[in-house]
């Protein structure tokens, strides 16, 4: 008896070892695709950055202390992404919470006006904004026939105009995670803080506003890593004035055909791109950030 | 859904006027180029002062313009064919397998969401430079399914979470081979997240511009990577025709994935 039962238990316990290899196995095909494509590639330039004909450099990344055209697009890349960032939880917050309190079907048609533009092409909505913002475009032309101005206003090939192309792009990334959140909160404990005195302020911002807090990081953290790595918006809309990270590898890369160098800058990229995730996620419990992308 | 009934209406005024301000920023723009391709003359008027269908004609005239919106379709839907199996697969896989570093590998699946695309895409041109790979449909489909992989992977998961493996193993126990079961049982009911995945694969690919632009070009090019080019030389109203007709795109496509979540919430 003892013997049959130590059988069938190594039995099943075999079972189960191939089931699991089973399993691991199907997750081949895409792990296949990402080593291919995306860890040997990126592997590859990270060695790039650090080998040359002469051997191990440092002298990619010594160029990028001593050059002060490297500073100039570091502070650019992330004054960019701060200031996009701030704009986009500032605009986005009060659009996720009206959005969540709206009956079904209005905010059903509210939500279609945040993924329209969410899923149109990304070039499209870079024309779009020339189309509205140079200096024959629509706003400058009905502007002048109002009378409103004499000259055309300088709205984009600058900074400004960059700004406003980023944050039309970055808006929906920041209000659909944040919007997920605010419907799964408890609106009865709103009612709860109110029955026991609290003003609606008070319920807002002791209450809510910390419910709130992994939409909130989440969409945060999303908005200011994808401006980070911001190409083809500074591109167009920055007229040559604004020169992000990634234009500067584009150029390296395309240009100059310095790959050691693009490389460099494209390690640098990933690195604060990692580090800000590691931040966000020591203070802000960001674990659910997967599953709202 | 239960009111916050304790504000009063008035108070709130505020919050729905910066909502409708912040909304008709989203859309208006998006909006603006369907009047601009309508129009006759190439100067931006607005509204124009003639109508005409010439720059849909100078599109649907063009070899070119042709050429890059069949390539594109081309390799979305090749690419959408490579990575929703290999999604389905990978979410299935990871979901089922009770590992203790399969939290890692969800996220190792997400890098192509976190790694900076101009990096990808500096570095996939590198690689295809070494295989000859460099404007060719097969080295396109596969990076782009490479970059779908995430969408796949996060819909489908979400899909499985939801749903009881239970079903499944019963029919096993019953003699179904497994993939049988997985055809017959599972993937029916996890359909539509497996259909969102692939819908929003396939857009992801449509609109991918800045890997394309390293690994593709010429006669190779794609729709994005020609739009790429036509925007930094000239701003001619054909992209406004090209641009009406995306936007019609993405509308679909937001009707399509609305109503396949609706579909699920019921199920």
């Amino acid at each position: 008896m003892n013997e049959a039962a130590g059988l069938n238990a190594a039995a099943i316990r075999a079972d189960a070892r191939h089931e699991r290899a089973a399993l691991i196995g199907l997750t081949v095909p895409a792990f296949l695709l990402l080593g291919a494509l995306l860890f040997i590639p990126v592997g590859w330039l990270f060695w790039l950055s650090l080998y040359d004909e002469t051997g191990f450099t440092f002298a990619n990344y010594a160029r990028m202390i001593e050059e002060p055209s490297y500073l100039s697009v570091f502070t650019t890349t992330l004054q960019l992404s701060a200031l996009v960032t701030l704009l986009a939880v500032l605009l986005g917050y009060p659009v996720a919470y009206a959005i969540a309190l709206m009956p079904p079907r209005v905010a059903t048609l509210c939500l279609s006006l945040v993924l329209v533009p969410f899923w149109t092409a990304l070039l499209v909505r870079t024309y779009a904004w020339l189309v509205l913002l140079q200096r024959r475009g629509i706003i400058n032309s009905l502007l002048t026939s109002w009378g409103v101005i004499e000259e055309p206003l300088q709205l984009v090939h600058n900074f400004t105009g960059t700004v406003v192309g980023m944050l039309h792009i970055m808006i929906p990334f920041f209000v659909l995670p944040l919007y997920a959140n605010i419907r799964a909160v408890d609106r009865d404990l709103l009612r709860a803080a109110a029955s026991l005195g609290a003003t609606p302020a008070t319920a807002f911002r002791r209450v809510f506003l910390p419910l709130t807090v992994p939409g909130l990081a989440a969409g945060t953290v999303m908005v200011f890593v994808l401006c980070l790595g911001f190409y083809v918006t500074p591109q167009f809309l920055g007229g040559g004035r604004v020169t992000t990270i990634s234009m500067k590898i584009q150029q390296n890369a395309a240009l100059y055909f310095d790959w050691g160098a693009a490389s460099a800058l494209g390690v640098v990229l990933f690195a604060i791109t990692m580090l800000v995730f590691w931040g966000f996620s020591r203070i802000f419990p960001i674990g659910r950030l997967a599953g709202s992308a | 859904m239960t009111q916050v009934d304790h504000i009063p209406a008035l108070r709130r005024i505020w919050l729905f006027a910066v909502t409708g301000l912040v909304l008709a920023f989203l859309v208006l723009p998006v909006l603006i180029v369907i009047p601009v391709s309508f129009s006759a003359s190439s100067l931006l008027e607005f509204p124009p002062k003639a109508w005409s269908l010439r720059w849909y004609e100078s599109y649907f005239g063009s070899v070119e313009w042709r050429d890059a919106t069949w390539m594109s379709v081309e390799v979305a839907i090749l690419s959408t064919l490579v990575a929703t199996p290999a999604g389905v697969a990978a979410a299935y896989g990871l979901n089922l397998a009770a590992l203790r570093f399969a939290g890692a590998l969800r996220l190792l699946i997400l890098a192509p969401l976190l790694v900076p695309t101009i990096l990808t895409g500096v570095g996939i041109f590198y690689v295809y430079a070494r295989l000859g790979l460099n404007n060719t449909l097969l080295g396109m489909t596969l990076a782009h399914a490479m970059l779908s992989l995430p969408f796949v992977v996060v819909s489908v998961a979400a899909g499985l979470q939801s749903y009881d493996m239970t079903q499944e193993r019963v029919a096993r126990s019953l003699g179904a081979p497994w993939l049988r079961a997985f055809l017959s049982i599972t993937l029916p009911q996890i359909r539509l997240p497996v259909a969102s995945g692939a819908l929003l694969a396939f857009i992801a690919s449509f609109d991918e511009v800045i890997v394309t632009y390293f690994i593709s070009g010429g006669e190779m090019s794609t729709l994005p990577r020609r739009m790429f080019n036509a925007l930094r030389d000239q701003i001619e109203p054909t992209i406004a025709a090209i641009s009406t007709m995306l936007v019609v795109l993405a509308m679909l496509a937001v009707i399509a994935l609305e109503t396949l979540r609706q579909r699920r919430m019921r199920e």
